[in-house]
């Protein structure tokens, strides 16, 4: 597939140029953070990042999604008969995207498009995205990429993959809609063999310096029951104060709430992040509640992460190794020696 | 292929208040487009996504069958914000319906059975569609026995009154209705909870299947019941509730362990629930 | 102050040695630099976790709602203010806890730390009475440890526990010259459209998480205002009218509760200063009633009680 060099000085035509056709993303930072943002102008980009605080999942799946309006007003005929809004249809290229995060997007489809349903909002932006991946040489002490069956220069769920190698990056085509992405680019020149040499050594060196703190392997052979009841849940859950931080963080997390929101006679049917960490998420309107306590709680996203999705699937696990749990839970609790412990099945010493 | 999100707009045709204490309201739905309605092509154990504009949506169990055509019915208890509102609705009023969602009761593994149907209050919906669709002529010769035990609080509490009246006089169906108690001196079926009953008339395991359907303490104690008649967890057939918001099993709230009750569900064996965390 | 850690694991010991508590909530070390996680330990065997230094910053009170066992606490200055106030709102009773108190010189701002550190990352860190030495790959760097505390401990001026069954160390001396109050008025100083700006922008980045509301000891409440739904008074969306409704209406909630313990800034994931919410509630409560929450254990909070002098300027 096609390779091309661009160099530092020249990254910034490539992007105006890409600004043309293309509603084009990447890394901005804001105070003291970055996020993925539509860049105004080539220079907004800044790939000089570890990663962004928020995951870019609400690329694909924003924080609120109206899906549907509708009028309520008593004269119209059509009141209270649901109209689909708007999907994406423009063309998106998200530009520096980590090679961890965009593998949570493809641990997702799973669950957005099946054999029965297919959720049109995701497909849609989804299918209408370029991911133009930047390889991770300077992993986080946090990132276990490795162990979940990633990398740092991981280009399965990208496009084109680039490489900062000496002077600029190479851009390496990963698709039939990478390739598209960088032909006819005068602003690059065609990649040497030495430079895609050299990317790969950096990529070797990259996946070298992730740690591996558990192996996931043993995991699908427990029994879900044996997990579940395992007796280390009860020292896990302790610290938890059940907010939304590693939920809402996590790329892989996608669970959604709907709910109608009505200002005058018109009204909107959105589609809401939600998080299981939330009592609200499972309270039934009878009152009762299948995961009422806090235990409960916590031990649903560790086990949808790493049993659930595992099983159900022969897939994953639902996680990428990112670190934003760990870096940002107010309280410290490591999914990394959670994991460990379901295992091991056994509390680990601390 | 359809957005799975987008409700059929339906016309409430007529609303049925069911039980004594007006909790519970049967409504019969007519499609705006004829079309949809052959689209809402349902199975006897299914339920749909009502969806009131404004308001939001609620997953109810379809209780009537496919074999009765121009109109889908559902029976709704009033408990939250959505189902307040339903009960509230006039007939003529416009809403939406989404589905139909989920499994169904295993009908055609169950072909050549006996079918055993104990529901308790008002988990009796999709009994009903059950019940009719078996009892439809085109069916009927599917299935052995049907035996049914339907219990409630009381005689004012059942559903569907005069349908359990018509279905006790025919003889393709045994009929055991009880109550947990009564004063009403016209009162001639069974008195006694419904794990009692289904052990007093104790129907047989023998090349039969059961399907439970009630509130969970009737069936913690009707479990061990059918245990004792006979009848393996894989042919103790249940339908699950759960919170649910998305109904095709991309929300994630109403998982018990791997499965989501609303598309891998809601109906399960005791089989399956047995090797699945008890979380529900 | 690292001495506390064996006094707290002695004193930890010999309560469970000898059943006089279920367990003792207290910290042990986090799996980051600057991080420690809570932990209740039930086992004599397990009293080693403990630990005690800069970064147990969490208030651990948020952990005594609504027990039915009976626990010890290590409890930092602010920590027994909350218990305290735990204590008058019914929360747990004075005879369920055996405080661990704990004299405090103030938690370290591990998100003030990471700032300064612009994008290189900690990965050791240690810390004397005066120092905080910070390194990582290529590089160190050593801040005193006053410039790199939390914002809320640097104007703490109640860093010895207020209630205790044990303290643990001696009793460190109270700042006297501190100004509580220098940013409060800054912004009462502002325009009403200023201010409203101001806090604006303070929560355009907020993602109705709840890490704040969660990591606060004083919201225990069962549900929530913004978990209702029959009403529902706050909408689920960024709407900032919602953000909006959700940060006021907490801060409300606060008025002669808080504490200005800072769980709520330190759990913000996005680094919002919630405590600008509660600061000025904190400060009326000072000037109109003379009162500092979860000070004195038998004296009413002026929300909860009706005197004939209290001020009433308000009502026009």
């Amino acid at each position: 597939m096609l390779k091309i060099f661009v160099s530092k000085d020249n990254l910034p035509r490539l992007v105006d140029r890409l600004m043309a056709d293309n509603q084009v993303l990447g890394p901005v930072r804001e105070g003291e953070a970055y996020r993925f943002r539509a860049l105004k102008e080539a220079r907004d980009l800044d790939l000089n990042f570890q990663n962004t605080r928020l995951s870019p999942k609400d690329l694909m799946h924003p924080q609120t999604d109206p899906l549907f309006a509708y009028s309520l007003r008593k004269d119209d005929p059509e009141a209270g008969i649901l109209k689909e809004l708007p999907r994406q249809t423009a063309q998106r290229v998200v530009l520096g995207i980590r090679p961890c995060d965009a593998k949570a997007f493809q641990l997702v489809d799973v669950n957005f498009v099946t054999d029965t349903y297919r959720d049109p909002w995701w497909e849609a932006r989804r299918n209408a995205t370029v991911l133009v991946g930047l390889g991770c040489t300077q992993p986080c002490s946090t990132c276990f990429c490795t162990a979940v069956g990633t990398g740092p220069f991981d280009s399965s769920a990208l496009d084109v993959l680039m490489t900062e190698v000496e002077g600029g990056y190479l851009l390496a085509a990963v698709t039939e809609k990478g390739e598209a992405l960088l032909q006819d680019a005068p602003e690059a020149q065609s990649a040497t063999g030495e430079m895609a040499e050299a990317a790969e050594k950096i990529a070797l060196e990259a996946a070298k310096k992730v740690a591996k703190p558990f192996v996931i392997d043993p995991l699908k052979d427990k029994p879900q029951t044996e997990l579940f009841g395992a007796e280390f849940w009860e020292e896990v859950q302790f610290a938890c104060i059940n907010c939304g931080t590693c939920t809402y963080l996590c790329p892989t997390c996608w669970c959604f709430d709907i709910q109608d929101e009505v200002q005058g006679d018109r009204g909107v049917r959105l589609r809401l992040w939600d998080a299981c960490m939330f009592p609200l998420f499972t309270l039934h309107g009878s009152g009762h509640n299948p995961r009422s306590q806090k235990l409960q709680r916590v031990r649903q996203r560790f086990m949808h992460k790493f049993k659930y999705y595992v099983d159900k699937y022969g897939d994953g696990p639902a996680c990428v190794g990112c670190g934003r749990c760990v870096q940002y839970c107010p309280v410290n609790i490591d999914i990394r020696r959670v994991v460990a412990m379901m295992s091991a099945s056994c509390v680990c010493p601390t | 292929m359809k957005n799975p999100y987008l409700p059929y707009p339906v016309r409430i045709q007529e609303i049925i208040t069911e039980t004594e204490d007006r909790n519970l309201k049967t409504f019969k739905l007519v499609f705006l487009n004829p079309k949809d309605e052959e689209a809402f092509s349902y199975i006897p154990g299914q339920f749909a996504e009502l969806s009131v504009a404004g308001q939001g949506e609620v997953p109810i169990g379809i209780a009537s069958s496919p074999t009765e055509k121009g109109f889908i019915m559902f029976t709704v208890n009033r408990v939250g914000k959505v189902t307040t509102h339903l009960h509230n609705m006039k007939p003529g009023d416009v809403m939406g319906v989404r589905g139909p969602l989920g499994n169904w009761y295993p009908w055609e593994e169950m072909k050549g059975k006996n079918v055993v149907i104990i529901g308790g209050g008002f988990a009796f919906t999709t009994l009903r569609s059950s019940i009719v669709w078996m009892l439809d002529p085109a069916h009927r010769g599917d299935y052995g026995d049907i035996t049914v035990v339907y219990g409630a609080r009381n005689p004012g509490m059942l559903l569907y009154k005069d349908e359990l009246v018509a279905w006790e006089k025919r003889d393709d169906i045994t009929m055991h209705l009880t109550v947990d108690g009564t004063d009403d001196p016209d009162w001639k079926y069974n008195v006694g909870f419904v794990p009692a009953i289904t052990q007093e008339k104790a129907p047989s395991s023998e090349n039969a299947y059961a399907i439970v359907c009630g509130p969970p303490i009737m069936i913690k104690f009707t479990l061990p019941v059918l245990a004792d008649l006979g009848f393996p967890p894989e042919r103790i057939i249940t339908s699950l509730e759960m919170r649910m918001k998305c109904g095709i099993g991309m929300c994630g709230r109403c998982n018990i362990g791997t499965e989501y009750v609303c598309k891998d569900g809601p109906v399960f064996t005791m089989e399956k629930l047995g090797r699945l965390p008890n979380e529900y | 102050m690292h001495a506390y850690t064996e006094k707290i694991r002695d004193a930890a010991r010999r309560l469970l040695a000898e059943k006089k508590v279920d367990g003792v909530i207290g910290f042990r070390r986090g799996t980051l630099p600057l991080m420690n996680e809570p932990v209740f330990v039930r086992h004599v065997d397990h009293v080693d976790q403990l630990i005690w230094d800069g970064n147990c910053g969490i208030n651990l009170a948020n952990y005594l709602t609504k027990r039915k066992d009976r626990v010890a606490v290590v409890a930092k200055g602010c920590d027994s203010r909350n218990i305290v106030v735990h204590i008058q709102e019914n929360q747990i009773t004075r005879d369920q806890l055996h405080i661990l108190g704990v004299p405090c010189q103030g938690m370290l701002d591990r998100k003030g730390i990471l700032r300064a550190l612009n994008g290189r990352e900690p990965l050791e860190v240690e810390e004397t009475d005066s120092q905080v030495r910070v390194s990582g790959e290529g590089f160190q760097e050593v801040f005193a440890r006053r410039e790199v505390l939390q914002d809320n401990c640097k104007i703490c001026i109640h860093r010895n526990p207020v209630i205790y069954d044990e303290l643990l160390g001696e009793m460190v001396e109270e700042p006297t010259d501190v100004d509580r109050y220098e940013d409060v008025r800054r912004l009462e100083s502002l325009s009403v459209e200023e201010r409203w700006n101001h806090f604006e922008e303070l929560i355009a980045s907020c993602i109705r998480c709840y890490a704040c509301r969660n990591a606060c000891p004083q919201c225990y409440c069962p549900t929530c205002f913004v978990d209702e739904s029959r009403p529902q008074w706050v909408g689920k969306s960024l709407d900032p009218t919602d953000t909006r409704t959700f940060h006021l209406l907490r801060a409300y909630h606060m008025a002669g509760r808080c504490t200005d313990c800072g769980a709520c800034e330190r759990a913000c994931p996005m680094n919002i200063k919630v405590r600008q919410f509660t600061k000025k509630l904190e400060k009326d409560a000072k000037e109109l009633f003379d009162y500092e929450v979860g000070i004195v254990l038998e004296e009413r909070p002026p929300l909860d009680t009706y005197r004939p002098d209290d001020p009433q300027d308000f009502i026009k």
